[in-house]
């Protein structure tokens, strides 16, 4: 188990471990130009998408748990449907609608006459419109944890503020606000990681920042040490965030300040407020979600016949089959590692699955990185022990090969796995086990008739995560896929750069149709979540 | 007779913490043992050497003359013929009650298994809920089930672990009633684990009362309650005072409140100092009494009032009186000891 957990952080250590590297020449060059610029558009995409998921993900958890008004009961659940959309597809779905050639652009020259630079447009691909992407489809992850504090919030205090003479307004910012602090901090560094994760959007956009500044560095300038640098660069802030995230969760177990709950109050709004907040809820889902489903569903209508052919099928079959194969892998290892955990609690084993908790947070582009760099040193070793003893040549056997793909969705993946089957065996609590051998079980016998049965859909849950996981992932697919394979993903992303934005709608639209399939699990859970308790 | 549990001389612990120390009692078939103490004095951990999730350090442990723990030998506790309901209950959420209460039959013939479950369901009152799940049933329901569930099998030995804890303080006593009714109806031999003194005397026949790890004293509740050995049980067990007294002879003292006469030696020279355990029931309230006190406060309790008393000497003392006697408090009220056992302890 120890000895999994070492390998899978195998990469985060070779990357860590090129901070100390001695500086090249590509590198001071980097530094000279580039980095700056790096430093700086990091910087001002995470202050912007902070801001703008912070504003509408606790607006509307906030309108949603404790506000009654028309369509509310909609809204609680369709509100995390971006979440579906993958950053880079939202933003080459936009780009298609709102650039120079665009429908819209288009429809205002007609109506008006105008020509090219007759009038001002904002230019989506830029700063701004990056911002504007992330936002929309990252805002649920606020909107998640800050809707779930709002309701576990016990009303009496709400009910003392009120009787403090506290009007609703104000006593949701002296005293609701404040209690959810640290949940909405959480959420916000979970759409910050995703921010920095991303390669897809920005490249397409093409910004200077981290990620893509690992691609130029290393297939554009070919310095591998460099572009490991950078990535280590990166990797400090992801850890930042990481660390403000936990902390902020740890802190919020304390802000429970009872375990009483009773019915919430509800606001009932009416007239103008009501439809306030109807647009406050609606605008988020129709710029995230409702508005580039149906602008891809309509440009899948154009391009269906030309699209769908045996090629597609093939690479539909590639994408299930690595997909499915890599969530059986992550479900296999999170039970190996979750029943090691209950089984020997030792520190050296919960540290171990803290480790490979860890995965998620970090990029897939600085993932790769990490497996490229040692995999071929592997190669050389294996390769050389073989042919001195057997005469066999392997080759390149673990780089060149969906070794390498798969080692790194294992790294970035099996966090989520893991948290998924850890919660599901918190269920069955020792007195159960426990029940059962005094009841004359054996252990083989328990985890056949008690456990099994209990692990089913978790099992399921979280090998459907992982599954849409890595249906969506780019950058690190993109790295490290064998020569002339081909996922949905990286078509989708190689027909957008190439400007045909209509062409790589269909499989856009099946990655955001599977990538629905959890959020809808998510959101049954969250409408299943009040009415237990 | 040969007795059911034997529990000899249990050392026990997790890690290098020794959390048991030369732990012993038997009980006999069909009777009720009690672990009563404060948490953390080790009573869970001696209901689960029983029943081998805990193994012993030292000593032994025998269920039906068997031995079961020993210091290098431990049976795996599917094959001890136990039963035990978890504080928790711990049912199985994704089975039928009658499925869980089937649960543990899995080596009978199917017809067997069957009528047994509706005998223990009908014994529990639960026939009705027989395809009801865990989570649509209530505390008190659940409660039941469990006990139907870890009776089902004939366990030689029940132990329950804190099983009224999660329940409402009215329900509790109630139903320690109740489960001793279908313990004495079936002659199970059991062991319950509780800190509520109340509900050990409600369930058990014999009670041992544990402090950090060791059996202070074992015996009924009466005995508990007016023969403590030990200040610990003095204390823990009930309400009461203690007041300082000069032994006259071998079976007198003399205190504030008067002479008192006991039946057996007290354990110290004439002349000494001993303290003299005052329990609120020693002292009747008595208005035609020469001996009075001052009430310090009082507590209403429905049949009784408890008055908090203070002597011309400075003393306090209890006195529990009929709940018509409403005095005020700074009033001086007439008091008279009747006392029928003398519990003495040397002062150290």
């Amino acid at each position: 188990m120890i000895l999994l957990a070492t390998l899978l952080s195998l990469p985060i250590f070779t990357i860590a471990s090129f901070l100390l590297y001695p500086s090249s020449e590509v590198w001071q060059h980097l530094r000279e130009t580039v980095l700056n610029e790096y430093l700086l558009n990091s910087a001002l995409l995470m202050l912007g998408v902070a801001s703008a998921t912070l504003v509408i993900g606790v607006g509307c958890a906030w309108l949603t748990s404790l506000c009654v008004f028309p369509g509310k009961k909609l809204f609680a659940w369709a509100l995390l449907m971006p979440l579906a959309f993958p950053g880079y597809i939202i933003a080459y779905t936009y780009t298609g609608m709102f650039d120079f050639a665009g429908p819209l652009q288009s429809w205002i020259r007609d109506l008006t006459g105008w020509g090219y630079q007759d009038y001002y447009f904002p230019e989506i691909r830029s700063l701004g419109g990056a911002i504007t992407m992330f936002s929309l489809v990252l805002y649920p992850y606020v909107y998640l944890l800050s809707r779930a504090a709002f309701l576990e919030q016990s009303v009496c205090v709400l009910e003392v503020s009120r009787t403090l003479g506290c009007s609703v307004w104000s006593s949701f910012y002296r005293i609701a606000l404040p209690l959810a602090r640290p949940a909405i901090v959480a959420g916000v560094s979970l759409a910050l990681m995703e921010t920095l994760a991303d390669y897809g959007t920005v490249s397409f956009f093409g910004l200077g920042v981290f990620t893509t500044g690992i691609f130029r560095t290393w297939f554009g300038l070919g310095d591998g040490a460099a572009a490991a640098k950078l990535a280590a660069i990166l990797l400090m802030f992801v850890f930042t965030l990481v660390i403000i995230e936990r902390w902020s969760r740890k802190r919020a177990r304390y802000h429970h300040t009872s375990s009483r709950y009773s019915r919430l109050p509800q606001y009932h709004l009416r007239g103008y407020r009501a439809v306030l907040a109807f647009c406050a809820c609606f605008f988020p889902l129709f710029f995230g979600f409702i508005l580039p489903a149906g602008q891809l569903g309509l440009w899948a209508l154009e391009t269906w016949d030309s699209m769908v052919d045996a090629s597609f099928v093939a690479l539909t079959l590639n994408s299930v089959m690595l997909a499915a194969s890599a969530a059986a892998l992550a479900v296999a290892l999170a039970l190996f590692l979750v029943y090691g955990k209950r089984q020997f609690s030792g520190k050296a084993v919960i540290a171990s699955v803290r480790v490979v908790a860890t995965g998620y947070a970090i990029p897939g582009t600085v993932v790769a990185v990490g497996v490229i760099i040692p995999l071929p040193w592997f190669d050389t070793r294996i390769d050389s022990l073989m042919s001195g003893h057997f005469g066999i040549s392997t080759g390149l056997l673990l780089s060149g090969s969906l070794f390498a793909v798969m080692f790194a969705y294992m790294v970035r993946f099996l966090a989520v796995s893991v948290q998924s089957v850890e919660s599901g065996l918190g269920k069955i609590r020792q007195s159960m086990d426990e029940a059962a051998r005094s009841l004359s079980y054996t252990p083989t016998q328990i985890l056949l008739r008690v456990h099994l049965p209990l692990m089913k859909a978790t099992v399921l849950t979280a090998f459907l995560i992982v599954f849409v996981d890595v249906m969506k992932e780019l950058p690190a697919t993109l790295i490290l896929r064998p020569f002339n394979f081909n996922t949905l993903a990286v078509r989708a992303f190689e027909l957008a750069g190439d400007e045909r934005l209509a062409d790589s709608s269909t499989a856009a639209l099946m990655i955001v149709a599977v990538g629905l399939v959890p959020v809808l699990l998510l959101s049954r859970g969250i409408s299943a979540s009040r009415a237990g308790s | 007779m040969t007795s059911q549990l034997d529990v000899e001389n249990l050392d026990a612990g997790y890690d290098d913490l020794q959390v048991l120390n030369q732990v012993s009692f038997s009980l006999h078939p069909g009777e009720i043992g009690c672990m009563l103490g404060p948490s953390g004095c080790g009573k869970t951990t001696v209901l689960r050497a029983i029943a081998g999730f805990e193994a012993a350090w030292d000593g032994r442990i025998l269920i039906d003359n068997r031995e079961v723990s020993t210091s290098e030998f431990s049976l795996p506790p599917e094959r001890r013929n136990i039963g035990m309901v978890f504080q928790d209950f711990a049912l199985f959420p994704h089975l039928k009650v009658e499925d869980n209460v089937r649960f543990g039959l899995h080596r009978q013939p199917r017809q067997e298994q069957q009528a047994r479950v509706q005998e223990m369901l009908a014994i529990v009152g639960m026939l009705a809920y027989a395809q009801a799940y865990p989570h649509q049933l209530s505390g008190g329901q659940q409660q039941r089930v469990a006990l139907a569930r870890a009776l089902a099998p004939s366990p030689a030995i029940l132990l329950l672990d804190e099983p009224f804890s999660n329940m409402d303080v009215e329900l509790r006593e109630q139903l320690a009633r109740e489960v001793r009714s279908i313990l004495k109806q079936e002659n199970n031999t059991a062991v319950l684990v509780t800190h509520d003194q109340n509900e050990a005397f409600a369930m058990a026949d014999q009670i041992c009362v544990m402090n950090e790890g060791s059996i202070m004293q074992q015996g009924s509740g009466y005995d508990l309650y007016h023969r403590p050995l030990n200040r610990f049980v003095a204390d823990f067990i009930g309400q009461g005072v203690i007041i300082p007294a000069t032994v006259e002879n071998a079976t007198t003292v003399k205190t504030d409140l008067g002479r008192i006469q006991g039946k057996n030696r007290i354990d110290a020279s004439p002349g000494s100092t001993v303290d003299v355990l005052i329990r609120p029931d020693d002292i009747v309230h008595d208005d035609t009494s020469e001996e009075s006190a001052i009430v310090v406060e009082k507590a209403f309790r429905g049949a009784d009032f408890l008055y908090f008393l203070r002597m011309d000497s400075g003393v306090e003392v209890m006195c529990l009186a009929p709940s018509h006697h409403n005095h005020k408090i700074n009033e001086r009220i007439g008091i008279r000891l009747n006392l029928d056992h003398l519990v003495t302890f040397s002062r150290t």
